[in-house]
């Protein structure tokens, strides 16, 4: 049984204590948006947060999260399921391509922001090296987070 | 307004469908046409009509748009949606002819339904010149193409097509004829000439009488009103949409992880089962015996499967699957390719161009008279490039979702070619397509390798073995080292050179070849002795189109030697290119547009180079610059601008976002692509050893925009990419005085 809080509410599910947290929250409780991307923590791609910390979930076995505090990405936009900044920054700048990645890229990006409010483009490549995207929105992605730090104008759709 | 109750409109729509033979006209425009098989005597239209009209309240207008009782238009598109942006885009087209309110256009994925073969498309692939033919709309045409791409199945997303088939051809189409019908039956019950009628945000007005409906109030009577076949479409400054950069609508769900992608498929009342697969490591060899008894006592596993060409693992979840997979010893068949090693690759492929000698192979191209121009030249150069093999690498991993019960078989995958899946699928589990469903919700990235429907049939054959559903996901290494690849290649260049300078004679020979045939051809560029001849030779793994097709090895090969060229005669290499541009004013503005962009004729910082490449691909011209700092000693690409010409742009800040990708994925080939061979089998397996550009590697991008003409003739997925990687080369050579004749680069700095 592995026991831990996801999103707020405690869980409690029949796993494998050496399954790595990504299958557990897919398979097992069926939430899809922490994405499989490389499964050796090379990609960032399922990327969820532990007590708040970033971590590669393909790589953290379930028995680590045993009753602390795991936060996806369905997890962090507001109660009525209002938009963090983060998100709608990403929607604002148009990030997304395909989209695979962009669930580990703003999980990255939060605890980026909480830590450092307004990063500096060596604190952005320091905090987001670890995540690929294959579609090489990269330049948006910098963007983005200088919107949702305040730093940047949001674009203007008519551009 | 209309007062008929929702069950009568949607049966009096329909009766007057089929009664009217109303698709006839579709079967004229584009898209429209494939429908339009459906409305005669024994067509399908009747069982179309439910998929995509599925509520009582709904009712076709034509199929690739329906307007339900909330005025809400909905564009129903063929493609597929794996990051282009093309749902969006599509339906920005379709609402711009319909002068709907964009705020109330929804798109849907069409079924995969042999109706809705992407005709345009196949024409595109199979007879790129009769695509603008001025006669597209001919019958004879259509009803040839449409009746060929429904043999080849080609409901295909590829070749940056979409936009300027699909959209053009069919979206605009049926918004016009859509528009024009509405306004019809609005006069008739108005009694005012249709001249009067205006059309705005999904209302029409009558500004003289002061009446006005909305779309939906008239959209039962449009039916009856004739189509169009050759509807007015909007000139350039009529355009509302078209041109401007409306948000995509599939970005919403990108945010929240509610997008479902094909490794979501989670169908409703069905309790999966997982499979984990091991391929051969290398091609054209088979499973000769398996040892799985290990694998079969670990926790979870279901079943152990030999499958011939393949091993399989089912379990009750993906990673007892694949931990058990690990333990399960296979011994493959010898391979008889005589390729061992990448070494062994380049000497087949170098082999074949020494037999071919200087005039052999398949002749491309040829114009003026090579040999003597070459063998007269004042002054020659040659050259030989190489390439390595590439994979694909989408985010989102292969997997196939599959269920085969009672005779039926469920798919749901990330496909660009689901007809095609589905044609495969009824081939190895010998059901007929209609008893097939292939579910395709959004790709997580495809590049070309979801062009290939391998991994659909495996988790097919998977699925009817054990007799339940499963769903099969290849893990990151099988997909590096045992999918389809871009080719290797060899370019072996030749010019020769008057006494001032200027290039007379071009000649380029290589061995691998798939897609578009002008690929390998400096067309452009004005030289009067050209031979562009490809030399057949056995490539060791199975090539595929990988973005830009070869484009992403002819760019770099023919854009790097006209560098080596220009430096040769000592000239600037935007003004080398210019001087050879006489007859080709759309490439000469955008190498002008990126000179300027670029503060080309500029001062530059010590050790920083920069470099320039021009490459027209899929109808777009691209000219790059890429600067590039070598004051480290290993390149540090620092900036990068794109001069972009695809006639006109329908969505700048959607095609930027392309081409910035585009430019991405190849500077990604260009630094790290590589795979090499060892034993025959891949080498490289996962992003650790097959490295992509991240954050703290991309350049800033600078994309512009030049619309030369007032309708798309251009992609936008791969164009960016082809100049990306002779732009970066070219920049080194610039800084250092180094010519880097072959790929990855990084490595040749290590």
């Amino acid at each position: 049984m592995a026991n831990f809080i996801l999103n707020g509410e405690p869980v409690n599910v029949e796993a494998d204590p050496t399954m790595p947290i990504l299958w557990v929250v897919r398979e097992k409780i069926g939430l899809s948006g922490t994405k499989f991307g490389c499964g050796i923590a090379q990609c960032g791609a399922c990327t969820v947060h532990l007590d708040g910390q970033p971590v590669r979930s393909c790589s953290t076995p379930v028995s680590e999260a045993e009753g602390r505090q795991v936060t996806t990405i369905e997890g962090i936009a507001g109660p009525e399921g209002e938009l963090s900044a983060v998100q709608q920054a990403w929607i604002s700048e148009q990030v997304p391509q395909c989209g695979y990645c962009q669930s580990g890229q703003i999980m990255a990006v939060t605890a980026l922001l909480r830590d450092n409010p307004n990063p500096s483009d060596d604190d952005i490549d320091a905090a987001m090296s670890g995540n690929i995207c294959r579609c090489g929105t990269y330049n948006r992605i910098r963007r983005a987070i200088k919107v949702a730090a305040g730093s940047l104008e949001p674009r203007s759709e008519e551009a | 307004m209309n007062d008929m109750t929702p069950e009568k409109k949607q049966r009096s729509s329909l009766a007057k469908w089929s009664r009217r033979g109303f698709i006839g006209a579709g079967v004229l425009a584009g898209g429209g046409l494939l429908i339009g098989i459906g409305v005669r005597p024994g067509n399908p239209i009747a069982a179309l009509a439910p998929k995509v009209a599925p509520g009582d309240d709904e009712f076709l207008v034509n199929s690739w748009v329906k307007i339900d009782m909330d005025n809400v238009v909905t564009a129903i598109v063929p493609h597929c949606e794996m990051g282009q942006g093309v749902h969006s885009v599509l339906a920005q087209m379709l609402a711009e002819e319909l002068d709907a309110d964009w705020n109330k256009v929804r798109v849907m994925q069409a079924p995969t339904d042999g109706s809705y073969v992407v005709t345009d498309t196949a024409r595109m692939f199979v007879a790129p010149f009769t695509v603008n033919a001025a006669d597209w709309l001919e019958p004879t045409w259509n009803g040839l193409f449409t009746q060929l791409a429904k043999f080849a199945d080609a409901m295909i997303t590829g070749g940056s097509s979409s936009i300027i088939t699909t959209g053009q051809h069919s979206m605009r189409v049926a918004g016009a004829a859509a528009r024009k019908m509405l306004v019809g039956a609005a006069a008739d019950s108005w009694n005012v000439p249709p001249s009067e009628i205006v059309t705005r945000d999904s209302m029409l007005l009558h500004p003289a009488s002061g009446k006005s409906a909305p779309y939906s109030a008239f959209a039962t009577a449009a039916a009856d009103q004739p189509m169009d076949q050759t509807p007015q479409l909007k000139t350039a400054e009529q355009y509302n949409l078209i041109g401007k950069s409306k948000a995509r609508t599939d970005i919403p769900s990108k945010v929240n992880g509610t997008a479902q992608f094909g490794l979501d498929a989670a169908p409703e009342g069905v309790e999966l089962k997982y499979a984990a697969s091991m391929r051969a490591p290398v091609p054209g060899t088979e499973v000769v015996s398996m040892d799985s008894e290990q694998a079969e006592a670990l926790p979870g596993v279901i079943k152990v499967l030999n499958m011939g060409n393949f091993v399989t693992v089912v379990a009750d979840s993906y990673w007892h699957a694949q931990q058990a997979l690990y333990t399960v010893q296979v011994e493959w068949s010898a391979s008889e390719s005589p390729v061992k090693t990448m070494d062994d690759q380049y000497k087949v492929f170098a082999d074949a161009l020494d037999k071919a000698g200087a005039d052999g192979g398949d002749k491309m191209a040829s114009k003026g008279d090579f040999a003597s121009a070459f063998a007269n030249a004042a002054t020659t150069l040659e050259a030989e490039y190489r390439v390595p093999y590439l994979a694909h690498a989408p985010m989102e991993p292969i997997n196939c979702t599959a269920q085969v019960k009672d005779g039926r078989c469920d798919i749901w995958t990330s496909t660009q070619v689901p007809l095609m899946a589905r044609s495969a699928v009824s081939d190895a589990l010998d059901l007929s397509v209609d008893d097939i469903t292939i579910h395709h919700p959004y790709l997580g990235g495809a590049f070309g390798r979801r062009l290939e429907a391998e991994y659909v049939t495996m988790a097919a054959r998977i699925a009817e073995n054990v007799g339940e559903p499963v769903k099969l996901i290849w893990s990151r290494e099988e997909d590096t080292q045992k999918a389809i690849y871009r080719p290797a290649d060899l370019s072996r260049l030749r010019a020769g050179f008057d006494d001032t300078g200027a290039m007379v004679a071009w000649d380029n020979s290589f061995t691998q070849r798939l897609d578009p045939a002008d690929a390998p051809v400096p067309a452009f560029y004005s030289i009067p002795n050209t031979s562009v001849r490809h030399v057949a030779a056995e490539a060791h793994l199975p090539t595929a189109a990988w973005r830009s097709v070869d484009h992403s090895q002819q760019g770099y090969f023919i854009e790097s030697f006209i560098d080596e060229a220009a430096h040769a005669a000592g000239k600037d290499p935007i003004e080398y290119r210019l001087a050879m541009l006489g007859n080709a004013p759309r490439h000469k503005a955008v190498l002008e547009k990126v000179a300027e962009m670029s503060n080309w004729s500029g001062e530059r910082a010590e050790g920083t180079g920069m470099g320039v490449a021009i490459v027209e691909s899929f109808g777009s011209i691209i000219a790059e610059v890429v600067e590039v700092d070598m004051s480290e000693g290993s390149p540090k690409i620092v900036r990068c601008w794109a001069a972009c010409d695809a006639g006109y742009v329908v969505n700048p800040d959607g095609f930027k976002n392309q081409i910035e990708g585009g430019i991405v994925y190849g500077l990604t080939a260009a630094m790290f692509g590589e795979l090499e061979l060892s034993d025959g089998a891949i080498v490289q397996s996962n992003f650790h050893d097959y490295k992509m550009l991240r954050m703290n590697d991309a350049p800033e991008i600078e994309v512009a925009i030049i619309n030369s003409g007032d309708v798309p003739v251009g992609g936008a997925g791969e164009p960016g990419l082809p100049p990306a990687a002779p732009a970066l080369t070219n920049a080194i050579f610039a800084a250092t005085g180094n010519r880097l004749r072959s790929l990855p680069i990084a490595k040749q700095f290590a």
